[in-house]
């Protein structure tokens, strides 16, 4: 789905690319494409873009800067009027993460998220090792069960003694 | 859930909404409180993290109650402008947090109770509440996990430690039955097919803390008849204090932004 709206020709096209260089305030390294943010992007019938938009955590300060910079990127991409809509439902997933935006994760340092649907029954009971992002090693724990953000986690790797981040599947 | 074929009445479903944003609200501000006191900066980052979620959700559903009441209020208005007795939040949230034992069993209480109302909420007939049910429960399950494993870490820990949360879970507990007394309103709610029913939630909240406490090595206390009402608007004397500190800036300079 996604594939076929970015070869899109045109305003929706034009859209779905300048949205691709808008980046996470938060995580740099990936673009809010990569994180599945964007629900979509559709013409409606009065010719306005619509641009549907997923918030990751409810009360996620960086969901109002994002907002932002997707609206100064349209503006930029000089794509016609369009409005912004924030979308609830279905909620957000980590699953929703492209495998391009995991490997960024993962070049930036960040361990990506395991799948949610199996995991998110065992969020309840306890921990899958969480492998290092460095030294490979599954000999880590838990050191802080929010880290920078509230989509993280804080883990430490025994072997390598480095502390490193978790983006925790939601 | 089965909708009845009578429309709600949008002064209830604007109450309800409220008791359910209040409580968000309220315990946010209580855990805010922490924020550069925590025993730890994990504590620190782990209590402030919940709140922002919590302000999350009372954000969409005090928006939402505005909505609903049709008179031009908004998230502000109704989060900063109203008295303590227009206040709906169940009692347990407004109390002082006291130790960080004694705020982490309040949280362990009050999360198990979010997880469960809100998992059933995800079906409910109000679709703006099964959406904003089925976003709030995955962070909240994240909430349980960190609170009821400091409980057992606490619990199961030293004697100190056990003796506090002890007692504290032996003074929290009777504020609990309140979450759970069905009124006039909550019926309405279950007859319409929005909210599940409290005495179905409440089973399922026991199945979830009973284990937990077992684990932690505290002891279940005894239900008691309560005598608390701040689900009706009648609040403990914390409530007022609370509110004074967290509303001073919208009273003193209305409608001040940045």
């Amino acid at each position: 789905m996604v594939s076929l709206a970015r070869a899109a020709d045109g305003r929706v096209g034009a859209a779905w690319r300048a949205l691709e260089a808008v980046e996470d305030p938060e995580i740099p390294a990936v673009s809010i494409v990569d994180l599945g943010l964007i629900r979509s992007v559709e013409p409606s019938s009065d010719g306005t873009l619509e641009v549907k938009l997923s918030p990751t955590y409810v009360g996620c300060p960086a969901t109002e800067v994002i907002r932002r910079s997707v609206e100064d990127a349209l503006r930029r991409a000089q794509v016609g009027a369009f409005a912004v809509t924030p979308v609830l439902s279905p909620p957000w997933s980590s699953d929703w993460i492209s495998a391009e935006g995991r490997r960024k994760l993962e070049m930036y340092g960040i361990v990506p998220p395991q799948r949610s649907t199996s995991s998110m029954r065992d969020v309840l009971r306890m921990n899958r090792p969480i492998g290092c992002p460095r030294c490979h090693s599954t000999d880590t724990e838990c050191i802080s069960e929010f880290g920078s953000t509230p989509c993280k986690a804080l883990h430490r790797c025994r072997a390598c003694l480095e502390p490193f981040e978790y983006f925790k599947c939601i | 859930m089965n909708a009845a074929a009578r429309p709600i009445d949008s002064r209830q479903l604007f109450r309800y909404v409220l008791r359910l944003g209040d409580l968000s609200l309220v315990l946010a501000q209580r855990l805010g409180e922490w924020v550069g006191h925590a025993p730890a900066l994990e504590e620190d980052l782990g209590l402030a993290n919940v709140a922002l979620d919590l302000i999350g959700q009372a954000r969409l559903l005090l928006t939402y109650a505005g909505e609903i009441e049709g008179r031009g209020r908004g998230e502000d208005e109704l989060a900063f402008l109203r008295e303590h007795g227009e206040y709906l939040n169940a009692t347990l949230v407004e109390l002082p947090n006291g130790d960080f034992g004694r705020t982490i069993v309040r949280q362990v209480l009050v999360d198990a109770f979010q997880l469960e109302l809100y998992e059933r909420m995800t079906a409910s007939s109000d679709e703006r509440l099964a959406e904003i049910a089925a976003k709030a429960v995955k962070e909240i399950r994240y909430h349980l996990r960190y609170s009821g494993g400091w409980l057992v870490r606490l619990g199961d820990g030293t004697d100190e430690s056990h003796a506090r949360v002890q007692s504290a879970l032996d003074s929290l507990w009777p504020y609990t039955v309140e979450l759970f007394a069905e009124d006039e309103l909550d019926r309405s709610m279950v007859e319409h097919g929005i909210a599940p029913r409290l005495s179905e939630v409440q089973a399922a909240w026991s199945t979830r803390i009973d284990p937990i406490l077992a684990e932690a090595t505290l002891t279940r206390p005894a239900d008691r008849p309560h005598a608390w009402h701040g689900k009706r608007g009648q609040h403990s004397e914390h409530l007022g204090y609370m509110l004074a500190e967290m509303q001073y800036l919208q009273r003193a300079h209305p409608g001040a932004r940045w």
